[in-house]
């Protein structure tokens, strides 16, 4: 195919469930060649760089609404866009997950394109609201970006959630697929983050290592799907209710998270 | 029925004019501007709409409709006089119809209501606010008009009323925003942003503004085609080259090198989308559109090709 595309990424972009029209675009301006770039390059990284692991895929309705709900875990993006791949590779016939971008990224020339043309709206509630609407793969995370600036300290610990996605799963009717995220600490392990550098590049912060630049190192990941969460309601009940469902919800995560720490530190310790 | 059209001599009003013919309605209309060939069913008042002769081709004639088609973008005049067109034109044109009878008012207006910037959100729904004012001040006036046709909903109770707002028209005959945007060989972009362009071809619009008579909706709605493209695909489909230009170097060069005039404010809206949802008209009226956004490209680049030379090559 076209440049900077593997062939095997752009036979599987053809088998994803999405209306794309005759010039391979959907409503919402997800192109195939940039989605087959933006995963020939995150396919390398999924395989090779990071050799991340998927478990519980199962987990993830094969089509359908649903909402990805995760920890952050590593300075930049790292996480998303590894989660992404797994739903690419690991699911049959693979599904596109769509984050909800920051706010700046839509006003950095370039950035905003690749956000939006892979299907990372701007975090709006209205875009997530009408992309569970249209059946599409959602990913939250609802760390927000206080999540990915976890220091590496703070990499196995969650900062509070919102509860935006809670109303909207159940306002949609969506269920949740819980996951928790290992290893993005020790990728981007960040000891720092600058405020002021983040201000100059139109950024919430960069986050610095000891190594200065956020450059992920090669370690292997892990990605863990829990059982799917069914919260009954319309979205509008008050906090304390919601706060309920939110804490279930963040408590999932957690068990996911401790189970793949687990299994890393068993595993250190084999090799 | 008989049908009024003030703004008539302008393409969608003859395409409009027409259907409405066929149909075997009567059709008065009100424009400054001559229609010569208008078809002999069409009963042509030469007259601006804000003047005393209008009023009395209402008082006579007593339309059962209006669909209020005079309203003029930066494209076609200057400030003042478009403030006097759009707003004083669409006062005239509800006060009329409220006090000579009218059924049901058509105001025919535009998606660019809306305005584009970063944070607004990809399908804007009918109760979304006017950015357009603060992002794009060469709207300003449109704004308002669509505004004070919204106002009848409230003032005239006895007059069923329908605002539209459309997004852009693309098609052979070459009218609009958008067609002229992209009329020239190279259309300048800005680097890094491509945002997503939504159009219907004019026989859908045509369509539509019948399609709302027949149903005579009452309210505010979005209506749209297919699906939105961004606007580096649709240039390329229209056979133009896409010239991408850092933000600081675009302001400059509009205007020169072949390159369109466009007014300051036109910035944001190559930067950002306006896109709407019309689920809402779809429901109400049971509208489908019948061209695909890929046909009305092509039909447009036939019609107008990036180089006319190669029309007969």
């Amino acid at each position: 195919m076209a440049f900077l595309i593997d062939p095997e990424v752009a036979d599987r972009v053809d088998r994803l469930e999405i209306p794309f029209n005759s010039q391979g675009v959907d409503p919402y301006g997800i192109s195939k060649t940039y989605i087959a770039r933006s995963l020939t390059l995150l396919t390398f990284l999924y395989k090779r760089y990071f050799r991340v692991t998927a478990y519980g895929v199962e987990n993830v309705p094969p089509r359908g609404r649903a909402m990805l709900v995760g920890n952050h875990s590593g300075g930049v993006a790292v996480d998303g866009a590894m989660v992404s791949a797994s739903m690419f590779w690991e699911m049959s016939p693979p599904r596109l997950t769509q984050g909800m971008a920051e706010k700046f990224i839509n006003r950095v020339p370039f950035m905003n394109l690749w956000a939006s043309r892979t299907g990372n709206l701007t975090g709006l509630p209205e875009h997530a609201e009408r992309l569970l609407h249209d059946d599409r793969l959602l990913m939250v995370f609802p760390e927000g970006a206080r999540g990915t600036a976890k220091l590496y300290s703070e990499r196995h610990t969650l900062v509070d959630f919102g509860t935006g996605f809670v109303r909207l799963a159940m306002k949609t009717k969506t269920p949740i697929v819980p996951f928790g995220f290992i290893g993005g600490g020790e990728a981007i392990p960040t000891i720092v983050n600058s405020y002021a550098l983040g201000a100059l590049f139109g950024a919430p912060y960069v986050p610095i290592t000891p190594y200065i630049f956020a450059i992920p190192l090669p370690v292997s990941l892990e990605v863990r799907y829990g059982k799917p969460i069914v919260l009954e309601g319309t979205g509008a009940e008050d906090d304390e209710i919601v706060n309920g469902y939110v804490e279930r919800v963040k408590g999932a995560i957690q068990g996911l998270m401790q189970e793949g720490i687990k299994h890393r530190s068993g595993s250190e310790v084999a090799r | 029925m008989r049908v009024l059209i003030p703004g008539i001599a302008g393409v969608l009003g003859h395409m409009v004019a027409h259907r409405l013919l066929a149909e075997g309605h009567e059709v008065i209309g009100i424009d400054k501007r001559a229609w010569p060939d208008a078809p002999p069913g069409v009963e042509m008042h030469q007259v601006d709409i804000r003047k005393r002769a209008a009023e009395e081709v209402f008082r006579k004639r007593r339309p059962h409709a209006v669909i209020h088609m005079a309203t003029v973008t930066h494209l076609v005049a200057r400030t003042e006089e478009r403030y006097r067109i759009n707003l004083g034109g669409t006062r005239a044109v509800f006060d009329h119809a409220c006090n000579y009878g009218v059924e049901h008012a058509i105001f025919v207006g535009r998606h660019t209501y809306y305005g584009a910037g970063p944070e607004a959100p990809l399908y804007h729904h009918e109760d979304d606010p006017p950015m357009a004012v603060t992002t794009f001040p060469e709207l300003a006036d449109l704004v308002a008009a669509d505004l004070y046709a919204c106002t009848a909903l409230w003032r005239f109770p006895n007059l069923v009323t329908s605002v539209l707002r459309f997004c852009y028209t693309l098609g052979p005959t070459g009218h609009g925003t958008l067609a002229s945007f992209l009329r020239g060989p190279r259309v300048p972009t800005l680097l890094g942003f491509d945002p997503l362009y939504q159009f219907m071809h004019e026989r859908d619009v045509a369509s539509a503004i019948v399609t709302a008579l027949k149903s005579r909706i009452r309210g505010v709605y979005n209506v749209a085609g297919p699906q939105p493209v961004p606007l580096g695909l649709l240039i390329r489909d229209a056979g133009r080259s896409q010239i991408p230009l850092p933000e600081f170097l675009f302001a400059n060069l509009l205007g020169r090198f072949g390159l369109p005039r466009l007014p300051k404010g036109a910035l944001q809206h190559i930067k950002y989308p306006v896109v709407i949802d019309d689920a809402a008209f779809r429901k109400a009226t049971g509208f489908q559109h019948e061209v695909s956004e890929v046909q009305a490209i092509h039909e447009y680049a036939a019609a107008f090709p990036a180089h006319p030379a190669s029309r007969h090559g």
